[in-house]
Protein backbone atom coordinates (compact mmCIF):
# COMPACT_ATOMS: atom_id res chain seq x y z
CA UNK A 1 0.00 0.00 0.00
CA UNK A 2 1.36 3.44 -0.89
CA UNK A 3 1.78 6.34 1.53
CA UNK A 4 -0.97 8.54 0.08
CA UNK A 5 -3.54 5.82 0.62
CA UNK A 6 -2.38 5.33 4.20
CA UNK A 7 -2.67 9.06 4.86
CA UNK A 8 -6.15 9.03 3.43
CA UNK A 9 -7.18 6.15 5.68
CA UNK A 10 -5.80 7.90 8.74
CA UNK A 11 -7.53 11.14 7.77
CA UNK A 12 -10.87 9.41 7.28
CA UNK A 13 -10.49 7.68 10.61
CA UNK A 14 -9.80 10.96 12.41
CA UNK A 15 -12.73 12.67 10.68
CA UNK A 16 -15.01 9.78 11.56
CA UNK A 17 -13.87 9.93 15.14
CA UNK A 18 -14.56 13.66 15.34
CA UNK A 19 -18.06 13.09 14.03
CA UNK A 20 -18.64 10.32 16.54
CA UNK A 21 -17.49 12.58 19.37
CA UNK A 22 -20.08 15.12 18.33
CA UNK A 23 -22.95 12.71 17.84
CA UNK A 24 -22.28 10.54 20.89
CA UNK A 25 -23.19 13.09 23.61
CA UNK A 26 -26.44 13.96 21.87
CA UNK A 27 -27.49 10.35 21.53
CA UNK A 28 -26.40 9.52 25.05
CA UNK A 29 -28.25 12.49 26.55
CA UNK A 30 -31.44 11.69 24.71
CA UNK A 31 -31.17 7.98 25.48
CA UNK A 32 -30.61 8.73 29.15
CA UNK A 33 -33.60 11.06 29.36
CA UNK A 34 -35.84 8.65 27.49
CA UNK A 35 -34.73 5.67 29.59
CA UNK A 36 -35.39 7.43 32.89
CA UNK A 37 -38.43 9.43 31.90
CA UNK A 38 -40.50 7.24 29.62
CA UNK A 39 -41.92 5.29 32.57
CA UNK A 40 -43.68 8.36 33.94
CA UNK A 41 -45.14 9.49 30.63
CA UNK A 42 -48.83 8.78 30.44
CA UNK A 43 -51.95 10.41 29.07
CA UNK A 44 -52.60 11.76 32.56
CA UNK A 45 -49.10 13.23 32.80
CA UNK A 46 -49.58 15.24 29.62
CA UNK A 47 -53.18 16.35 30.18
CA UNK A 48 -53.52 16.90 33.95
CA UNK A 49 -52.41 19.66 36.27
CA UNK A 50 -49.87 18.78 38.99
CA UNK A 51 -51.30 17.66 42.34
CA UNK A 52 -50.11 16.91 45.84
CA UNK A 53 -47.11 19.24 45.94
CA UNK A 54 -46.37 18.49 42.28
CA UNK A 55 -45.47 14.92 43.15
CA UNK A 56 -48.52 13.57 41.33
CA UNK A 57 -50.66 14.53 38.38
CA UNK A 58 -49.25 15.98 35.22
CA UNK A 59 -47.59 19.00 33.68
CA UNK A 60 -50.33 20.21 31.37
CA UNK A 61 -50.23 23.89 32.50
CA UNK A 62 -46.47 23.99 31.96
CA UNK A 63 -46.80 22.56 28.44
CA UNK A 64 -49.47 25.13 27.59
CA UNK A 65 -47.36 27.87 29.15
CA UNK A 66 -44.28 27.01 27.14
CA UNK A 67 -46.27 26.78 23.90
CA UNK A 68 -47.85 30.18 24.61
CA UNK A 69 -44.42 31.66 25.31
CA UNK A 70 -43.04 30.25 22.05
CA UNK A 71 -45.95 31.71 20.11
CA UNK A 72 -45.61 35.06 21.88
CA UNK A 73 -41.86 35.15 21.29
CA UNK A 74 -42.35 34.36 17.63
CA UNK A 75 -44.99 37.08 17.21
CA UNK A 76 -42.62 39.72 18.54
CA UNK A 77 -39.25 38.57 17.27
CA UNK A 78 -40.02 37.27 13.80
CA UNK A 79 -41.40 40.42 12.14
CA UNK A 80 -38.87 42.66 13.87
CA UNK A 81 -35.98 40.31 13.10
CA UNK A 82 -36.83 39.88 9.43
CA UNK A 83 -37.49 43.57 8.88
CA UNK A 84 -34.18 44.46 10.56
CA UNK A 85 -32.34 41.98 8.36
CA UNK A 86 -34.05 43.32 5.23
CA UNK A 87 -33.04 46.83 6.22
CA UNK A 88 -29.44 45.83 6.92
CA UNK A 89 -28.98 43.79 3.75
CA UNK A 90 -31.11 45.61 1.19
CA UNK A 91 -31.32 49.22 2.25
CA UNK A 92 -28.57 50.21 4.67
CA UNK A 93 -25.49 51.86 3.27
CA UNK A 94 -22.17 50.75 4.62
CA UNK A 95 -21.29 53.43 7.12
CA UNK A 96 -20.30 53.78 10.75
CA UNK A 97 -23.90 53.69 11.95
CA UNK A 98 -24.86 50.44 10.22
CA UNK A 99 -21.56 48.86 11.18
CA UNK A 100 -22.39 49.74 14.76
CA UNK A 101 -25.79 48.07 14.41
CA UNK A 102 -24.22 44.93 12.97
CA UNK A 103 -21.68 44.84 15.77
CA UNK A 104 -24.45 45.19 18.36
CA UNK A 105 -26.39 42.33 16.82
CA UNK A 106 -23.35 40.07 17.05
CA UNK A 107 -22.61 41.10 20.61
CA UNK A 108 -26.23 40.76 21.76
CA UNK A 109 -26.05 37.03 21.13
CA UNK A 110 -23.19 36.77 23.60
CA UNK A 111 -25.08 38.23 26.55
CA UNK A 112 -25.92 35.65 29.25
CA UNK A 113 -29.60 34.81 29.39
CA UNK A 114 -29.91 35.74 33.07
CA UNK A 115 -28.95 39.29 32.10
CA UNK A 116 -31.81 39.32 29.60
CA UNK A 117 -33.99 38.14 32.46
CA UNK A 118 -32.93 41.04 34.68
CA UNK A 119 -33.36 43.48 31.82
CA UNK A 120 -36.82 42.15 30.98
CA UNK A 121 -37.81 42.33 34.62
CA UNK A 122 -36.82 45.97 35.02
CA UNK A 123 -38.08 47.15 31.63
CA UNK A 124 -41.28 45.19 31.04
CA UNK A 125 -42.39 44.06 34.50
CA UNK A 126 -41.52 47.18 36.49
CA UNK A 127 -41.04 50.15 34.20
CA UNK A 128 -43.74 49.39 31.62
CA UNK A 129 -45.90 47.84 34.37
CA UNK A 130 -46.78 44.75 32.39
CA UNK A 131 -46.35 42.68 35.56
CA UNK A 132 -45.04 39.16 35.62
CA UNK A 133 -47.05 38.05 32.63
CA UNK A 134 -46.98 36.12 29.38
CA UNK A 135 -46.47 39.48 27.66
CA UNK A 136 -43.37 40.36 29.68
CA UNK A 137 -41.94 36.87 29.30
CA UNK A 138 -42.53 36.76 25.55
CA UNK A 139 -40.98 40.18 25.05
CA UNK A 140 -37.91 39.21 27.09
CA UNK A 141 -37.49 35.96 25.17
CA UNK A 142 -38.05 37.85 21.92
CA UNK A 143 -35.20 40.25 22.65
CA UNK A 144 -32.99 37.29 23.45
CA UNK A 145 -33.97 35.55 20.18
CA UNK A 146 -33.54 38.58 17.96
CA UNK A 147 -29.78 38.39 17.32
CA UNK A 148 -29.96 34.81 16.08
CA UNK A 149 -32.99 35.52 13.92
CA UNK A 150 -31.43 38.66 12.46
CA UNK A 151 -28.15 36.92 11.76
CA UNK A 152 -29.85 33.94 10.12
CA UNK A 153 -32.17 36.15 8.07
CA UNK A 154 -29.22 38.32 7.01
CA UNK A 155 -27.28 35.31 5.82
CA UNK A 156 -30.34 33.95 4.01
CA UNK A 157 -30.90 37.28 2.25
CA UNK A 158 -27.24 37.65 1.34
CA UNK A 159 -27.30 34.15 -0.15
CA UNK A 160 -29.91 35.20 -2.71
CA UNK A 161 -27.93 35.87 -5.91
CA UNK A 162 -27.43 39.55 -6.77
CA UNK A 163 -28.61 38.76 -10.29
CA UNK A 164 -32.18 38.25 -9.03
CA UNK A 165 -32.25 41.81 -7.75
CA UNK A 166 -30.67 43.09 -10.94
CA UNK A 167 -33.22 41.31 -13.13
CA UNK A 168 -36.12 42.58 -11.09
CA UNK A 169 -34.85 46.16 -11.02
CA UNK A 170 -34.04 46.07 -14.73
CA UNK A 171 -37.67 45.22 -15.45
CA UNK A 172 -38.71 48.41 -13.73
CA UNK A 173 -39.67 46.97 -10.36
CA UNK A 174 -39.20 49.25 -7.37
CA UNK A 175 -36.78 48.40 -4.62
CA UNK A 176 -39.55 47.17 -2.33
CA UNK A 177 -41.20 45.08 -5.07
CA UNK A 178 -37.82 43.51 -5.72
CA UNK A 179 -37.32 42.64 -2.07
CA UNK A 180 -40.89 41.42 -1.67
CA UNK A 181 -41.24 39.26 -4.78
CA UNK A 182 -37.70 38.43 -5.85
CA UNK A 183 -35.56 38.23 -2.71
CA UNK A 184 -37.64 37.36 0.36
CA UNK A 185 -39.35 34.28 -1.12
CA UNK A 186 -35.95 32.74 -1.78
CA UNK A 187 -34.68 33.54 1.69
CA UNK A 188 -37.59 31.88 3.48
CA UNK A 189 -35.93 28.46 4.04
CA UNK A 190 -32.85 30.04 5.62
CA UNK A 191 -34.90 32.41 7.75
CA UNK A 192 -37.03 29.49 8.89
CA UNK A 193 -34.00 27.52 10.02
CA UNK A 194 -32.60 30.36 12.08
CA UNK A 195 -35.97 31.19 13.57
CA UNK A 196 -36.65 27.66 14.73
CA UNK A 197 -33.17 27.34 16.16
CA UNK A 198 -33.57 30.47 18.21
CA UNK A 199 -37.15 29.63 19.24
CA UNK A 200 -35.99 26.19 20.35
CA UNK A 201 -33.44 27.86 22.53
CA UNK A 202 -36.04 30.29 23.86
CA UNK A 203 -38.37 27.38 24.66
CA UNK A 204 -35.74 25.80 26.87
CA UNK A 205 -34.50 28.91 28.67
CA UNK A 206 -35.15 29.29 32.38
CA UNK A 207 -33.33 32.46 33.31
CA UNK A 208 -35.19 35.01 31.14
CA UNK A 209 -38.60 33.77 32.30
CA UNK A 210 -37.61 33.42 35.94
CA UNK A 211 -38.60 36.97 36.94
CA UNK A 212 -40.82 37.88 34.02
CA UNK A 213 -43.51 35.22 33.69
CA UNK A 214 -42.88 31.83 35.25
CA UNK A 215 -45.13 30.66 38.09
CA UNK A 216 -43.88 28.26 40.74
CA UNK A 217 -47.19 26.47 40.98
CA UNK A 218 -50.30 27.52 39.10
CA UNK A 219 -52.48 24.56 38.26
CA UNK A 220 -54.86 26.43 35.95
CA UNK A 221 -54.63 27.85 32.47
CA UNK A 222 -54.06 31.60 31.89
CA UNK A 223 -57.01 33.82 31.02
CA UNK A 224 -55.13 36.64 29.30
CA UNK A 225 -51.66 37.72 28.25
CA UNK A 226 -51.33 39.50 31.58
CA UNK A 227 -51.47 36.22 33.51
CA UNK A 228 -48.55 34.24 34.81
CA UNK A 229 -48.03 30.73 33.51
CA UNK A 230 -45.99 27.70 34.41
CA UNK A 231 -43.32 26.81 31.89
CA UNK A 232 -41.54 23.51 31.27
CA UNK A 233 -37.93 24.56 31.91
CA UNK A 234 -38.78 26.43 35.10
CA UNK A 235 -41.04 23.61 36.26
CA UNK A 236 -38.19 21.20 35.67
CA UNK A 237 -35.88 23.41 37.69
CA UNK A 238 -38.43 23.66 40.49
CA UNK A 239 -39.21 19.98 40.79
CA UNK A 240 -35.54 19.02 40.50
CA UNK A 241 -34.24 21.39 43.16
CA UNK A 242 -37.02 22.94 45.24
CA UNK A 243 -39.33 20.03 46.06
CA UNK A 244 -38.04 17.44 48.52
CA UNK A 245 -38.64 13.74 47.89
CA UNK A 246 -39.53 14.33 44.25
CA UNK A 247 -39.54 11.13 42.19
CA UNK A 248 -36.62 11.42 39.75
CA UNK A 249 -38.61 9.94 36.93
CA UNK A 250 -41.00 12.94 36.97
CA UNK A 251 -38.08 15.29 36.34
CA UNK A 252 -36.85 13.16 33.49
CA UNK A 253 -40.34 12.85 32.07
CA UNK A 254 -40.69 16.66 32.13
CA UNK A 255 -37.33 16.97 30.38
CA UNK A 256 -38.45 14.42 27.83
CA UNK A 257 -41.60 16.39 27.06
CA UNK A 258 -39.52 19.56 26.59
CA UNK A 259 -37.09 17.80 24.26
CA UNK A 260 -39.98 16.28 22.32
CA UNK A 261 -41.58 19.71 21.95
CA UNK A 262 -38.38 21.22 20.57
CA UNK A 263 -37.88 18.20 18.32
CA UNK A 264 -41.42 18.61 16.99
CA UNK A 265 -40.72 22.27 16.14
CA UNK A 266 -37.56 21.29 14.27
CA UNK A 267 -39.44 18.59 12.43
CA UNK A 268 -42.15 20.98 11.29
CA UNK A 269 -39.55 23.48 10.12
CA UNK A 270 -37.66 20.77 8.24
CA UNK A 271 -40.85 19.80 6.43
CA UNK A 272 -41.68 23.42 5.62
CA UNK A 273 -38.12 23.99 4.45
CA UNK A 274 -38.22 20.99 2.14
CA UNK A 275 -41.53 22.24 0.78
CA UNK A 276 -40.14 25.73 0.02
CA UNK A 277 -36.88 24.36 -1.41
CA UNK A 278 -38.78 22.21 -3.86
CA UNK A 279 -40.63 25.22 -5.14
CA UNK A 280 -37.62 27.53 -5.38
CA UNK A 281 -34.58 26.07 -7.02
CA UNK A 282 -31.67 27.83 -8.55
CA UNK B 1 -35.04 60.58 -44.36
CA UNK B 2 -34.25 62.42 -41.15
CA UNK B 3 -33.81 59.91 -38.40
CA UNK B 4 -35.21 60.64 -34.99
CA UNK B 5 -32.89 60.65 -32.02
CA UNK B 6 -34.26 58.64 -29.09
CA UNK B 7 -31.23 58.59 -26.81
CA UNK B 8 -28.34 61.01 -26.67
CA UNK B 9 -25.37 61.33 -24.38
CA UNK B 10 -23.73 64.69 -23.80
CA UNK B 11 -20.17 64.77 -22.46
CA UNK B 12 -20.80 61.61 -20.46
CA UNK B 13 -18.03 60.58 -18.08
CA UNK B 14 -18.36 57.47 -15.93
CA UNK B 15 -16.25 56.49 -12.97
CA UNK B 16 -15.85 53.56 -10.62
CA UNK B 17 -14.26 55.13 -7.59
CA UNK B 18 -11.40 57.17 -9.07
CA UNK B 19 -11.12 55.01 -12.19
CA UNK B 20 -12.61 56.64 -15.26
CA UNK B 21 -14.17 54.02 -17.50
CA UNK B 22 -15.95 56.25 -20.03
CA UNK B 23 -14.42 59.45 -21.36
CA UNK B 24 -16.42 62.33 -22.70
CA UNK B 25 -18.91 60.31 -24.65
CA UNK B 26 -21.14 62.07 -27.17
CA UNK B 27 -23.38 59.67 -29.00
CA UNK B 28 -26.80 59.67 -30.58
CA UNK B 29 -29.04 56.69 -31.01
CA UNK B 30 -31.83 56.75 -33.56
CA UNK B 31 -35.27 55.36 -33.20
CA UNK B 32 -35.77 51.78 -34.42
CA UNK B 33 -32.16 51.23 -35.35
CA UNK B 34 -29.92 48.39 -34.25
CA UNK B 35 -26.74 49.96 -32.99
CA UNK B 36 -23.80 47.63 -32.55
CA UNK B 37 -21.10 48.41 -30.01
CA UNK B 38 -17.82 46.59 -30.39
CA UNK B 39 -14.51 46.83 -28.59
CA UNK B 40 -12.12 44.79 -26.49
CA UNK B 41 -12.70 43.93 -22.84
CA UNK B 42 -12.56 46.89 -20.43
CA UNK B 43 -13.36 49.37 -23.15
CA UNK B 44 -16.45 50.66 -21.35
CA UNK B 45 -19.09 49.04 -23.56
CA UNK B 46 -21.06 47.49 -20.74
CA UNK B 47 -20.73 50.57 -18.55
CA UNK B 48 -22.17 52.62 -21.41
CA UNK B 49 -25.09 50.23 -21.76
CA UNK B 50 -25.84 50.13 -18.07
CA UNK B 51 -25.52 53.90 -17.78
CA UNK B 52 -28.53 54.23 -20.07
CA UNK B 53 -30.93 52.63 -17.57
CA UNK B 54 -28.96 53.64 -14.50
CA UNK B 55 -28.14 50.05 -13.52
CA UNK B 56 -24.56 51.17 -12.87
CA UNK B 57 -25.80 52.87 -9.73
CA UNK B 58 -26.34 49.46 -8.11
CA UNK B 59 -22.60 49.60 -7.57
CA UNK B 60 -21.98 52.00 -4.68
CA UNK B 61 -18.65 53.25 -6.04
CA UNK B 62 -20.14 54.38 -9.36
CA UNK B 63 -20.49 58.01 -10.33
CA UNK B 64 -21.01 59.92 -13.56
CA UNK B 65 -21.24 63.40 -14.93
CA UNK B 66 -22.57 64.74 -18.18
CA UNK B 67 -26.06 64.18 -19.42
CA UNK B 68 -28.07 61.31 -20.86
CA UNK B 69 -31.19 62.29 -22.72
CA UNK B 70 -34.03 59.89 -23.39
CA UNK B 71 -36.76 61.25 -25.66
CA UNK B 72 -35.31 64.73 -25.10
CA UNK B 73 -35.61 64.42 -21.36
CA UNK B 74 -32.74 64.02 -18.93
CA UNK B 75 -32.92 60.54 -17.41
CA UNK B 76 -32.04 61.95 -14.00
CA UNK B 77 -35.45 63.61 -13.97
CA UNK B 78 -37.20 60.28 -14.38
CA UNK B 79 -37.64 57.78 -11.57
CA UNK B 80 -35.53 54.65 -11.98
CA UNK B 81 -38.42 52.23 -12.30
CA UNK B 82 -40.15 54.24 -15.04
CA UNK B 83 -36.87 54.60 -16.94
CA UNK B 84 -36.09 50.90 -16.67
CA UNK B 85 -39.55 49.97 -17.86
CA UNK B 86 -38.86 51.94 -21.02
CA UNK B 87 -35.25 50.81 -21.47
CA UNK B 88 -35.00 47.06 -20.97
CA UNK B 89 -31.81 45.03 -20.85
CA UNK B 90 -30.76 41.50 -21.76
CA UNK B 91 -27.76 40.30 -19.72
CA UNK B 92 -24.74 38.40 -20.94
CA UNK B 93 -25.60 35.10 -19.35
CA UNK B 94 -29.16 33.87 -19.58
CA UNK B 95 -30.46 34.71 -16.14
CA UNK B 96 -33.93 33.42 -15.43
CA UNK B 97 -35.68 33.75 -12.12
CA UNK B 98 -36.33 30.46 -10.32
CA UNK B 99 -40.00 30.49 -11.17
CA UNK B 100 -42.14 28.95 -13.88
CA UNK B 101 -41.70 30.04 -17.50
CA UNK B 102 -45.03 31.83 -17.29
CA UNK B 103 -44.17 33.71 -14.12
CA UNK B 104 -40.79 34.79 -15.48
CA UNK B 105 -42.54 36.64 -18.28
CA UNK B 106 -45.46 37.79 -16.15
CA UNK B 107 -43.21 39.21 -13.43
CA UNK B 108 -42.64 42.53 -15.20
CA UNK B 109 -46.26 43.27 -16.09
CA UNK B 110 -47.30 42.25 -12.57
CA UNK B 111 -45.01 44.74 -10.87
CA UNK B 112 -46.40 47.37 -13.21
CA UNK B 113 -49.86 46.72 -11.89
CA UNK B 114 -51.43 44.35 -14.40
CA UNK B 115 -53.27 41.73 -12.37
CA UNK B 116 -56.09 40.46 -14.61
CA UNK B 117 -55.36 36.84 -15.55
CA UNK B 118 -56.63 37.13 -19.13
CA UNK B 119 -54.59 40.22 -19.82
CA UNK B 120 -51.47 38.66 -18.30
CA UNK B 121 -51.82 35.47 -20.34
CA UNK B 122 -52.25 37.59 -23.44
CA UNK B 123 -49.09 39.55 -22.71
CA UNK B 124 -47.10 36.40 -21.92
CA UNK B 125 -48.13 34.67 -25.13
CA UNK B 126 -47.47 37.77 -27.21
CA UNK B 127 -44.01 38.29 -25.67
CA UNK B 128 -43.05 34.63 -26.10
CA UNK B 129 -44.15 34.71 -29.74
CA UNK B 130 -42.10 37.81 -30.43
CA UNK B 131 -39.06 36.14 -28.86
CA UNK B 132 -39.57 33.03 -31.02
CA UNK B 133 -40.08 30.83 -28.00
CA UNK B 134 -43.84 30.27 -27.91
CA UNK B 135 -43.90 27.10 -30.02
CA UNK B 136 -41.22 25.47 -27.91
CA UNK B 137 -42.79 26.18 -24.52
CA UNK B 138 -46.53 26.64 -25.03
CA UNK B 139 -47.33 23.21 -23.54
CA UNK B 140 -45.18 23.61 -20.48
CA UNK B 141 -45.53 27.16 -19.26
CA UNK B 142 -45.73 25.92 -15.66
CA UNK B 143 -42.35 24.23 -15.79
CA UNK B 144 -39.46 25.89 -13.93
CA UNK B 145 -37.63 28.18 -16.34
CA UNK B 146 -34.34 26.65 -15.22
CA UNK B 147 -35.29 23.47 -17.11
CA UNK B 148 -34.92 25.25 -20.45
CA UNK B 149 -31.71 25.12 -22.48
CA UNK B 150 -29.33 28.09 -22.47
CA UNK B 151 -30.58 29.40 -25.81
CA UNK B 152 -34.20 29.04 -24.77
CA UNK B 153 -33.46 30.78 -21.48
CA UNK B 154 -31.93 33.73 -23.31
CA UNK B 155 -34.98 34.04 -25.53
CA UNK B 156 -37.10 33.81 -22.38
CA UNK B 157 -35.11 36.76 -21.05
CA UNK B 158 -35.93 38.66 -24.24
CA UNK B 159 -39.61 37.76 -23.84
CA UNK B 160 -39.45 38.89 -20.22
CA UNK B 161 -38.08 42.26 -21.30
CA UNK B 162 -40.63 42.58 -24.12
CA UNK B 163 -43.48 41.90 -21.71
CA UNK B 164 -43.02 45.26 -20.00
CA UNK B 165 -43.28 46.97 -23.41
CA UNK B 166 -40.04 48.96 -23.48
CA UNK B 167 -39.07 51.41 -26.21
CA UNK B 168 -35.41 50.44 -26.16
CA UNK B 169 -33.76 47.06 -25.62
CA UNK B 170 -30.13 46.86 -24.55
CA UNK B 171 -28.22 43.64 -25.20
CA UNK B 172 -25.08 43.05 -23.17
CA UNK B 173 -23.22 40.35 -25.12
CA UNK B 174 -26.43 38.32 -25.32
CA UNK B 175 -24.92 35.38 -27.17
CA UNK B 176 -21.62 34.96 -25.36
CA UNK B 177 -22.82 31.75 -23.69
CA UNK B 178 -24.80 30.34 -26.61
CA UNK B 179 -24.15 27.87 -29.39
CA UNK B 180 -24.33 29.04 -33.05
CA UNK B 181 -27.87 27.76 -33.61
CA UNK B 182 -29.22 29.52 -30.54
CA UNK B 183 -27.26 32.60 -31.51
CA UNK B 184 -28.93 32.58 -34.91
CA UNK B 185 -32.35 32.35 -33.26
CA UNK B 186 -31.60 35.32 -30.99
CA UNK B 187 -30.37 37.31 -33.99
CA UNK B 188 -33.53 36.42 -35.92
CA UNK B 189 -35.61 37.67 -33.05
CA UNK B 190 -33.66 40.95 -33.06
CA UNK B 191 -34.31 41.47 -36.77
CA UNK B 192 -38.04 40.96 -36.25
CA UNK B 193 -38.10 43.36 -33.31
CA UNK B 194 -36.61 46.18 -35.38
CA UNK B 195 -40.02 47.42 -36.43
CA UNK B 196 -41.09 48.40 -32.96
CA UNK B 197 -37.97 48.76 -30.87
CA UNK B 198 -34.68 50.57 -30.75
CA UNK B 199 -31.95 48.05 -30.00
CA UNK B 200 -28.38 48.44 -28.82
CA UNK B 201 -26.15 45.41 -29.08
CA UNK B 202 -22.90 45.24 -27.18
CA UNK B 203 -20.87 42.33 -28.40
CA UNK B 204 -17.38 40.86 -28.33
CA UNK B 205 -18.18 39.13 -31.55
CA UNK B 206 -17.40 41.60 -34.34
CA UNK B 207 -18.97 39.29 -36.92
CA UNK B 208 -22.22 39.39 -35.02
CA UNK B 209 -22.15 43.18 -34.99
CA UNK B 210 -21.52 43.10 -38.75
CA UNK B 211 -24.42 40.70 -39.31
CA UNK B 212 -27.03 42.34 -37.14
CA UNK B 213 -26.40 46.04 -36.71
CA UNK B 214 -27.09 48.96 -39.01
CA UNK B 215 -24.71 51.37 -37.38
CA UNK B 216 -21.78 50.36 -35.30
CA UNK B 217 -19.57 52.07 -32.76
CA UNK B 218 -16.07 51.08 -31.71
CA UNK B 219 -15.05 51.65 -28.08
CA UNK B 220 -11.45 51.55 -26.92
CA UNK B 221 -10.30 52.24 -23.37
CA UNK B 222 -13.36 54.27 -22.50
CA UNK B 223 -13.41 56.30 -25.68
CA UNK B 224 -15.73 56.12 -28.64
CA UNK B 225 -13.16 55.87 -31.41
CA UNK B 226 -15.52 55.80 -34.31
CA UNK B 227 -19.19 55.38 -35.11
CA UNK B 228 -20.51 54.85 -38.62
CA UNK B 229 -22.82 52.78 -40.75
CA UNK B 230 -21.88 49.17 -40.14
CA UNK B 231 -20.92 48.62 -43.78
CA UNK B 232 -18.68 51.67 -43.74
CA UNK B 233 -17.08 50.78 -40.43
CA UNK B 234 -16.20 47.28 -41.50
CA UNK B 235 -15.10 48.01 -45.07
CA UNK B 236 -13.61 51.44 -44.81
CA UNK B 237 -12.91 52.52 -41.22
CA UNK B 238 -11.58 56.04 -40.79
CA UNK B 239 -9.48 55.33 -37.74
CA UNK B 240 -6.49 53.04 -37.87
CA UNK B 241 -7.30 51.56 -34.46
CA UNK B 242 -10.72 50.45 -35.71
CA UNK B 243 -9.09 48.83 -38.70
CA UNK B 244 -6.62 47.01 -36.45
CA UNK B 245 -9.39 45.72 -34.21
CA UNK B 246 -11.78 44.44 -36.84
CA UNK B 247 -9.07 42.78 -38.84
CA UNK B 248 -7.74 41.12 -35.71
CA UNK B 249 -4.39 42.86 -35.80
CA UNK B 250 -4.94 44.35 -32.39
CA UNK B 251 -2.52 44.54 -29.57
Amino acid sequence: MNAAKTYEKVAFFVLGLAMLLIVAPIIMTIAYIVKNGIGAISWEFITQAPRNGMKEGGIFPAIVGTILLIIGTMLFSLPLGILSAVYLVEYARDNLFTRLIKLSVVNLSGIPSIVYGMFGYTLFVLFLRLGTSILSGSLTLAIMSLPVIITAAKQALEAVPASFREISLSLGATKWQTVRYCVLPHAVPGILTGTVLSLSRAAGETAPILFTVAAFYLPRLPHSVFDQVMALPYHLYVISTQVPNMPMKLSFATGLVLVALVFLMNLVSAILRAHFRKKKQW
Amino acid sequence: MVEKVIIGTVNLNCYYGSLQVLKNLNLEIYKNEILGIIGPANSGKTTFLRALNRLNYLNASYSQDGEILFANQSITSMSDNILRKKIGIIFALPQVLPMSIYNNVAYGPKVHGIIRKNKLSEIVEDALRKAYLWDEVKDRLDLPATHLSGGQQQRLCIARTLAVEPDVILYDEPCSGLDPVSTAKVEDAMQQLKENYTQILVTNNTKQAARVSERCGFFLMGELVEIAETKMLFTNPRDKRTDDYITGRFG
